[in-house]
């Protein structure tokens, strides 16, 4: 696959080898790493074999939304499954294909913004390392009705690099969603997965992804999303899995009548840690952003929350809301909210929130009185704290899709 | 204020011919007569110098000598500072000013051009009229210190902090750079380093001063640093307000302000720092303030920032004791080439303590205001609960804003709420006040004064009237 790479993608993939090289590595004292643990980026310690995989097995394990108008699985980066039934125009295909089927149109939109909100080293990584991953490209005035799902396994002590460009033309709609997950549950793997979101004028892109790696894995994902006039963009992150997770979201609203929802449910447990950090960065006016992260914390898990609003001197007229908040369950979780604001501009509306807090006792005593265990009832209103985001999907199958896995990792969690 | 009162006073000719002569009140200079200068820069020996004009212990000078170690140790802070701390220069600075004579009791003694500062600023006269206790610093030492009659019966001492570390060594050395070590910060240490003037106060067991002590800190002088220390130690269920100021004329040059205060609230006391910090436009205000508040004890900082080329300040509260409450209540306002960078720290370190926060900024022209905050709640604790609220005003479309908080919360026991929010004045408020014969300004400077408003309200009456005035005057020309 290699030998027929485009030249642009071997020039940047070098250029990219060599800025990872050069990038230090964050150390403490870094802004953007306040509060993380450095020492989830000591990567030495993986094993570097691929484990062992029953193909046919891992593909029937892949189970997501009863109906898609695509299916990809991939494995360690290779495509092992695909199925789409795609309208005509629309361009579905893994990005190993892409790269020399429609090389200009992926070089167009392929990473081109600066990771900025602390691991351009491993955007660096990825961009030297990326091999494979899914290009969608929907013409003007396509509405791709349904879901594009995609499988993302890993296998054994391996680092993967999996990608996801979406592009939106003028007036076209999408769903694309990504799941990772790990093929056992006691191999530490590592992801590095970015994700492009293109949504053209008056578009209508969403994109959600569903991290469930098993609790010995690492993952660090990164999302650009640009949003041009009109068009709506949803991103959407839950996380159930991996030991230490770190999303970096950055949505640029870029023309009027923008609009871009992000949106994440995180459900820590044990020694789980999730570092979110998200910039809403609006560079042009009369744009409306809103996000809303809610974490449910057990066990000793840790968060992290970082989000800015970045209003541009010339984004008058900005909406802009964000909202993070943690349900503490357990007395030794911990939860770090950094919400932050950067105005540069006028007639401006912007807030944002964070609240830390436990359930009320009155809460609970409310549902004992009618009947319910006490158990069931923390279940029951943490569940409710979460759905709460879910909804704002606005598609029933996908919501019932997240809550299966939000309700697996609840019933686990309250197993314990 | 009522509503007529505001819109008259920004129209009537003569309030205005008053206000422009409010404006220069604090940019007028004297002479220097220095009898001691430690001269520009900073080194060992400009710390031997002060110890020796001084005449410090010699556990002052050592701890001196430490932090001067740690200052020239510590990078500055610009990872998430602004790069304008950059610009100050530490060898164009002169640490040490003053023309040795010790702080007067009574004004008839103080030198008459210092006495004529002070007047000018109006300082005998509040403290003819409601205070308690008045120490005012020129440059690096207090010309004037004095406290009424019947408080130095009760105990309560009120001397500066050269007086303090001397004549009271047995309550001021053991909370003595407690509050805030050296190390805190690179400023912090600078402070600890070459530290001059500022007050210390013990107030004994029960008393509660029904009128506050204040402190007025006036730069004379160019290139100048001004260092002062100030410690409050407010015994078992003492109460205190003290109110501090400050002016400096307007120089070409930077000015350099970094003081660090402690306030120590025992079981049960009261503290209350009000601070009006309205220096020139070419001062850097780099002040580290803490207090420790133990059982059922409360410190409140109520913080206005108006003046200073950048303020960095965010004053904060560790509650140390059980049912102790922190208060940080704060109004910035940024005009062109300002910067207010100010907020609070929130230490949770008992169970059931509480902490609020209310900052309010308003950025003018090309203004910039920050918040930034830090509450951290650890998780062998139960019941602390803090309660956050920042909002921001934007008056022109060049002004900007930030907000940059930080909360931990470990554990299920407790609550933290964090709410922000950023607007304008809109067009349809002006509007509605225009329609009702108030011209754009005064309708902006009513939307203005009202945006602040229940916050002022917690300044003593004398402070929120000059506040108002003051909001008034830095908004005047703001519009169009």
């Amino acid at each position: 696959m290699t030998s027929a790479l485009p030249e642009w993608l071997e020039t940047r993939q070098q250029a990219a080898k060599q800025r990872y090289e050069e990038t230090p590595k964050p150390k403490r004292g870094d802004e953007q790493w306040r509060f993380a643990n450095i020492k989830q980026l000591n990567f030495e310690n993986l094993s570097g074999e691929a484990g062992e995989v029953d193909q046919a097995d891992l593909i029937k394990r892949s189970t997501g939304l009863d109906q898609t108008v695509a299916k990809f699985v991939f494995l360690n980066d290779e495509v092992i499954s695909a199925e789409s039934s795609v309208p005509e125009g629309v361009i579905c295909l893994p990005l190993a294909e892409a790269f020399t089927k429609h090389p200009e149109l992926v070089e167009k939109h392929f990473m081109q913004r600066e990771t900025l909100l602390g691991s351009a080293k491993y955007a660096a990584l990825h961009e030297a390392s990326v091999k494979n991953g899914l290009f969608v490209h929907v013409p003007e005035k396509i509405e791709v009705e349904g879901t594009i799902e995609v499988h993302h396994w890993v296998s054994g002590g391996v680092t993967t690099f999996p990608h996801t460009l979406v592009v939106t033309e003028k007036s076209s709609k999408v769903r694309v969603m990504d799941i990772f997950r790990s093929v056992d549950e006691q191999t530490a793997g590592l992801a590095i997965a970015f994700n492009d979101l293109c949504a053209g004028q008056n578009s209508s892109l969403d994109y959600i992804a569903l991290q469930g790696l098993n609790e010995v894995s690492r993952i660090i994902s990164i999302n650009e999303t640009s949003t041009h006039r009109d068009a709506r963009a949803k991103g959407f992150i839950l996380n159930t899995g991996a030991a230490w997770a770190r999303n970096e979201s950055l949505s640029r609203l870029e023309g009027p009548g923008a609009h871009s929802d992000m949106l994440s449910v995180s459900l820590p447990d044990h020694e789980q840690e999730y570092d979110q950090r998200t910039h809403q960065h609006h560079v042009s006016e009369g744009a409306y952003s809103d996000l809303l992260y809610k974490n449910t914390l057990y066990g000793h898990s840790k968060t992290v929350f970082s989000g800015l609003i970045l209003v541009d001197e010339k984004a008058h007229h900005t909406d802009a809301y964000q909202t993070c908040r943690n349900l503490m369950m357990t007395d030794d979780c911990e939860a770090n909210s950094m919400p932050g604001l950067e105005i540069n501009a006028d007639q401006v509306k912007c807030s944002h929130g964070s609240t830390s807090s436990q359930i009320s006792d009155e809460e609970i005593f409310y549902l004992q009185a009618r009947g319910i265990k006490s158990d069931q009832a923390r279940q029951l209103i943490a569940r409710g704290f979460s759905v709460d985001v879910v909804q704002r999907l606005e598609c029933e199958q996908v919501e019932s899709l997240i809550l299966r896995f939000a309700d697996e990792k609840f019933a686990r969690a309250a197993s314990v | 204020m009522s509503f007529q009162e505001t819109a008259s006073a920004v129209l009537d000719e003569d309030t205005q011919d008053a206000i422009n002569i409010d404006r220069s009140k604090g940019d007028f200079k004297f002479p220097e007569r220095n009898k001691f200068d430690a001269g520009w820069g900073l080194s060992s020996k400009t710390v031997d110098y002060i110890c020796d004009v001084k005449q410090d212990p010699d556990w002052v000078r050592e701890f001196r000598h430490k932090a001067l170690a740690v200052f020239e140790s510590k990078p500055m802070p610009t990872n998430w500072a602004t790069k304008d701390l950059e610009n100050i220069h530490f060898d164009k600075i002169r640490y040490y000013l003053s023309d040795g004579e010790k702080p007067k009791r009574t004004w008839d003694e103080v030198p008459p051009e210092v006495l004529e500062t002070f007047e000018r600023l109006g300082i005998p006269e509040q403290e003819r009229g409601f205070l308690a206790g008045v120490e005012a610093q020129y440059d690096s030492e207090a010309a004037y210190s004095n406290v009424k009659e019947e408080l130095s019966k009760q105990g309560v001492i009120f001397v500066t902090s050269a007086e303090g570390l001397k004549e009271h060594e047995e309550i001021f050395r053991p909370y003595f750079g407690k509050v805030i070590p050296t190390g805190d910060n690179k400023f912090s240490a600078l402070n600890s380093a070459v530290f001059s003037g500022g007050s210390f106060i013990y107030i004994p067991k029960g008393v509660k001063l029904k009128q506050p002590l204040q402190a007025y800190f006036r730069i004379n002088s160019e290139s100048f640093g001004q260092f002062e220390r100030t410690l409050i130690i407010a015994d078992e269920g003492a109460e205190i307000t003290y109110m501090e100021g400050c002016t400096a004329p307007k120089f070409e040059t930077t000015t350099l302000h970094s003081a660090v205060v402690e306030l120590v609230a025992l079981k049960g006391a009261k503290i209350q720092y009000i601070t009006v910090q309205n220096w020139s436009s070419n001062v850097f205000n780099l002040v580290t303030k803490r207090g420790l508040a133990m059982e059922d004890a409360e410190v409140r900082w109520i913080d206005c920032n108006i003046g200073s080329r950048l303020t960095m300040k965010y004053p904060g509260v560790v509650m140390k004791g059980k049912g102790a409450r922190g208060e940080v209540i704060s109004i910035a306002l940024a005009n062109d080439n300002q910067h207010q960078d100010t907020g609070a720290k929130m230490i949770h370190a008992a169970d059931n303590t509480t902490s609020n926060v209310v900052s309010k900024s308003i950025s003018v022209g090309k203004g910039r205001s920050t918040y930034r905050g830090q509450v951290f709640i650890p998780k062998h604790l139960k019941g602390c609960k803090n309660n956050t609220e920042c909002d921001a005003l934007l008056i022109n479309s060049k002004s900007r804003t930030d907000t940059y908080p930080a909360i931990t919360v470990k554990g299920n026991r407790h609550a933290t709420q964090h709410e922000a929010s950023v607007s304008q004045v809109s067009e349809e408020m002006l509007f509605y006040m225009q329609q009702r014969g108030l011209d754009e300004g005064q309708a902006m400077s009513l939307a203005v004064n009202g945006f602040i408003n229940d916050l002022v309200r917690e300044f003593p009456m004398e402070y929120s009237v000059e506040l108002k005035r003051l909001i008034d005057l830095e908004m005047e020309g703001s519009v169009g």
